[in-house]
């Protein structure tokens, strides 16, 4: 049981009265009487055991509370989920509110094949893994609340309808809002049924695919309203810094820990595992104290040690090279091998691309607040997995996750940074050595330090052409880090070793090719790499996208017509790449720029950019001018939310594609600050074309689909303009103008 | 030692020592925790104030540098959040994340305030010391137009 939130009291309260019903899959909760049962997150963070599926609550108010069961990171989910549910529950929308669900995966986990029921926030599957779950849950809710006015009314309930919020029995002309039926509803022990086919039709629907929607979260966005992790602030709390280890396995040596203590305001300093904690009774003394600190290293324990970032590629290259490479192999069709050796040419091309930093614009942060007797806690932070903060607290604590209350906050970027658990970590740490709530932030420098970068990736190619040049077959051999084996180390083990994040991209179901072939080959160098927006795709597609170029103006055919016969058979895919094309007007001759395309399915959403480019030889530097992308994410929930998304994504990727790259020299992180890891600036910025491919297929994911063919589709019209091929990533200036030159 | 300050139209006393930056004054002793901190140094725009009208890196500027001067932070922009910028930046749906969002706008504020209609590379140049990482500057552009043309 939790401390502080009566949540016993409130457990009998709902017990005795019987409105809760287990329901096999879905359930629902009614607040009957009006805010009896208080905030939802408080009385469903019950311990698990009842099987409860507790997605909405309508109260007396005719207030909806639909409970969220992810982050919101600027994907818009605070307003897309709960927009489902309502849907299907024809709630009136501006009744409409939201809760933050607690860390229970069997109630609030993501069923998408890709999480198996994890809590999570990440890979872009929230919408597609909750659509159907939030939709039975919404008319399930609706047709009880039919069922108990039709008793009520004793009227046959097919004779009832709903408009917004309200029943209606129009016979008899009568009316109650979903509220005043909330006041005597029962909800019955086994739920109604709903089929599939009684949902809505998408003709249907009322709210999911209108553009006038507008996100709930943006108002307190404008205004400085809107909490974030590192806005929160607890009675009695001290704050620390973390002078962050360089690399996993580096511990303090030496530390100066006098000099430190004598700032005024800093209170303790202790060398931990992790690093150097300063606390102190301010933000601005363990700023002042983790910037007094002078350590020292003790590396003997960490694999990174030695690893030095720019002499690693001519290793990972060697590796890759390797005919007795320990390959893993990750797609297959028909027989690479044989078809490449009895091709009439073979083409080769080497690819290559650096670690990237998150880069989110709130450094990692947390305040934890450990109860005296060590064995439960409460944490407040931003985090893309509540469940795994839970569990990361619960294992510091050695007690178990229901012992552990996370209070989420909103994300200041995410990006698949916020799925580590670090900075949750050790906050709790350093609260249980004080038995103070500790507000632990990073500082930018210490963000740097602690990155959990993409990984540095090496590519090599094979392709064969017929006698007709035509592409016979292909080899994608890519040697890197291994994502999931930090990122996910369960599912790495039982995969064998298959890394679902980082070779994400190097299958190639949507081409026509009869004979490919994609693999892996691990390095192990104990760097902590680490999903980030568009993961494997990034450089997968990077590569990919970019040697499919060599091989259309090697065999004479324009890129794009090559890109629609290898995706004949797959309607939807083609479809982007045509309205891509057809945005930029694809023949139209421009001088001076290049044109270039790229194509990438993304979880099941497509996506297709073209890039129009020109570079200035004497600095080496690329201008994207127009970047033309269409995306087809399946059913679109909010559209202009989709347009949104796109935009981002296509920035964050002009951004690794141009100049984002991490050096790592000894294992530790060069960089330092912005100054040196410099990200996408508003000058830098393209006009940015977007459109949605109209489908009516369930939603596949958005959040990251418009990032992997951005890359691609910059080197290929670098190659259009000047008929040099760029082959690492970021197409920097000085690589530029060594590939020029 | 105890600074007094005028924040928001009110005036205030803090302790904190001089050198002290702006940003923890307003952040954690005044709780206007509406100005982010993003990297200490400058160089991304999150911490940004109006001092005396300009727009200032709060992170950079010492508390005591602004003993006797006005300090206005994204909460007090407008009384009930109707600035044209704020009402733009609904309008156009700026935010993601929405991290950088109470810099980006403080920063747009002290363009409008002396350039009420800017061009687009005056824009461009004014907000370019402003990161967005999620890559919202297509609409941030959009908003302050609008704002300019809307009022």
């Amino acid at each position: 049981m939790m401390e502080d939130i009566g949540m016993g009291v409130l457990e009998t309260k709902i017990s005795r009265r019987g409105f809760m019903a287990g329901v096999g899959g879905l359930t629902f909760a009614f607040t009957l009487g009006g805010g009896l049962l208080g905030r939802a997150s408080e009385v469903f963070a019950a311990p698990e055991g009842a099987k409860l599926n507790t997605w909405v609550t309508i109260g007396a108010d005719d207030t909806v509370t639909v409970m969220v069961p992810v982050a919101e990171m600027g994907q818009g989910v605070l307003t897309a989920l709960p927009l489902i549910l309502a849907e299907e529950l024809d709630a009136d929308w501006s009744k409409v509110k939201m809760e933050y669900a607690p860390p229970i995966p069997k109630l609030y986990g993501n069923r998408h094949p890709l999480f198996n029921g994890a809590m999570l926030t990440a890979a872009s599957v929230s919408v597609p893994g909750y659509y159907m779950p939030l939709r039975m849950a919404g008319a399930q809710a609706r047709r009880v609340l039919l069922d108990n006015v039709a008793r009520q009314w004793g009227v046959p309930v097919g004779e009832l309808t709903t408009e917004p919020s309200v029943v209606v029995h129009a016979k008899s002309g009568r009316r109650i809002s979903y509220g005043e039926v909330a006041k005597f509803a029962t909800v019955p022990a086994v739920p109604p049924k709903i089929a599939d086919a009684e949902l809505k039709k998408p003709s249907q629907f009322r709210l999911i695919g209108r553009a006038d929607i507008k996100r709930v979260d943006v108002p307190s966005k404008v205004n400085g309203t809107a909490k974030y992790g590192i806005d929160a602030q607890v009675p009695g709390m001290v704050y620390a810094a973390v002078f962050e280890s360089p690399m996993d396995g580096a511990k303090p040596d030496k530390v100066n820990v006098p000099d430190v203590m004598k700032i005024k305001g800093v209170t303790r300093v202790i060398p931990l595992p992790f690093g150097v904690a300063v606390f102190g009774d301010t933000v601005e003394a363990t700023r002042a104290g983790r910037n007094a600190l002078q350590v020292t290293w003790d590396t003997s324990g960490a694999t990174a040690a030695g690893f030095d970032s720019e002499k690693a590629v001519a290793e990972y290259a060697r590796h890759g090279r390797d005919p007795n490479a320990k390959a893993m192999e990750w797609f297959r069709k028909g027989d690479a091998p044989k078809a490449l050796a009895g091709a009439a040419r073979v083409m080769e091309a080497e690819y290559s691309s650096e670690h990237c930093y998150h880069a989110q614009m709130e450094p990692m942060n947390c305040i934890a607040k450990v109860a005296p007797d060590g064995q439960s806690a409460e944490v407040w932070t931003g985090t893309q997995s509540n469940f795994l903060a839970a569990l990361v607290a619960s294992n510091v604590l050695k007690t178990t996750p229901d012992k552990i209350r996370v209070h989420q906050h909103l994300l200041g970027g995410g990006y698949g940074r916020r799925i580590a658990p670090d900075a949750v970590a050790q906050a709790v740490v350093l609260s249980n050595i004080t038995k103070l709530p500790v507000k632990l932030m990073l500082t930018r420098e210490d963000d740097l330090a602690a990155a959990r970068p993409r990984p540095m990736t090496y590519h090599i190619l094979k392709a064969g052409l017929d006698g007709n040049g035509k592409l016979v077959g292909w080899h994608h051999r890519m040697v890197a880090e291994n994502v999931d084996a930090l990122a996910a180390p369960p599912r790495f083990k039982a995969t064998g070793g298959k890394d679902i994040i980082g070779w994400r991209g190097l299958e190639q179901p949507f081409y026509g090719v009869p004979n490919m072939l994609a693999e892996g080959v691990r390095e192990i160098r104990g760097m902590r790499v680490h999903p980030w927006r568009g993961i494997g795709s990034g450089y997968t597609k990077f590569a990919a996208e970019s040697f499919l170029d060599e091989i259309a103006y090697a065999s004479g055919v324009d890129p794009l017509i090559l890109r629609l016969e290898l995706t004949r058979d797959h309607p939807r895919a083609q479809a982007v790449i045509k309205a891509a094309a057809e945005m930029a007007q694809w023949n139209l001759p421009r001088s001076g720029r290049g044109l270039g395309i790229a194509f990438s399915d993304y979880h099941d959403s497509f996506s297709a950019g073209v890039a129009e480019v020109s570079v200035d030889r004497k600095t080496g530097k690329i201008k994207v001018h127009n970047y033309w992308v269409a995306v087809d994410p399946g059913l679109v929930i909010q559209p202009e939310n989709v347009h949104a998304q796109t935009e981002s994504a296509v920035v964050y990727g002009l951004s690794a594609a141009l100049l984002e790259e991490l050096t790592i020299k000894n294992g530790a992180v060069q960089a330092r600050n912005f100054n040196d890891y410099p990200v996408l600036r508003m000058a830098d910025l393209p006009e940015i074309h977007t459109r949605i491919v109209a489908s009516d297929a369930a939603p596949t994911g958005m959040g990251e689909l418009g990032v992997p063919a951005v890359a691609p589709a910059i080197g290929n019209a670098v190659f259009q303009l000047t008929g040099k091929r760029l082959r690492s990533l970021p197409m920097s200036p000085e690589r530029v103008k060594q590939a020029l030159a | 030692m105890s600074v007094a300050l005028t924040v928001n139209g009110k005036a205030v006393q803090v302790e904190a020592e001089p050198d002290t930056p702006l940003l923890w004054v307003i952040r954690e002793h005044l709780k206007l925790t509406g100005t982010k901190f993003g990297c200490g140094i400058a160089q991304c725009g999150a911490c940004t104030v109006h001092i005396d009208g300009a727009a200032t890196r709060s992170c950079v500027t010492p508390v005591s540098a602004v003993v006797g001067k006005t300090v206005v932070t994204i909460e007090a922009l407008s009384p009930d959040s109707t600035h044209p910028l704020q009402k733009a930046w609904i309008a156009e749906q700026v935010p993601q994340c929405g991290y950088c969002q109470s810099g980006q706008i403080m920063q747009a504020a002290a363009l409008l305030a002396k350039n009420p209609r800017p061009s687009r590379d005056e824009i461009v140049a004014h907000m370019n010391g402003n990161i967005c990482r999620c890559g919202t500057y297509p609409r941030i552009v959009r908003a302050i137009q609008r704002a300019a043309r809307e009022g």
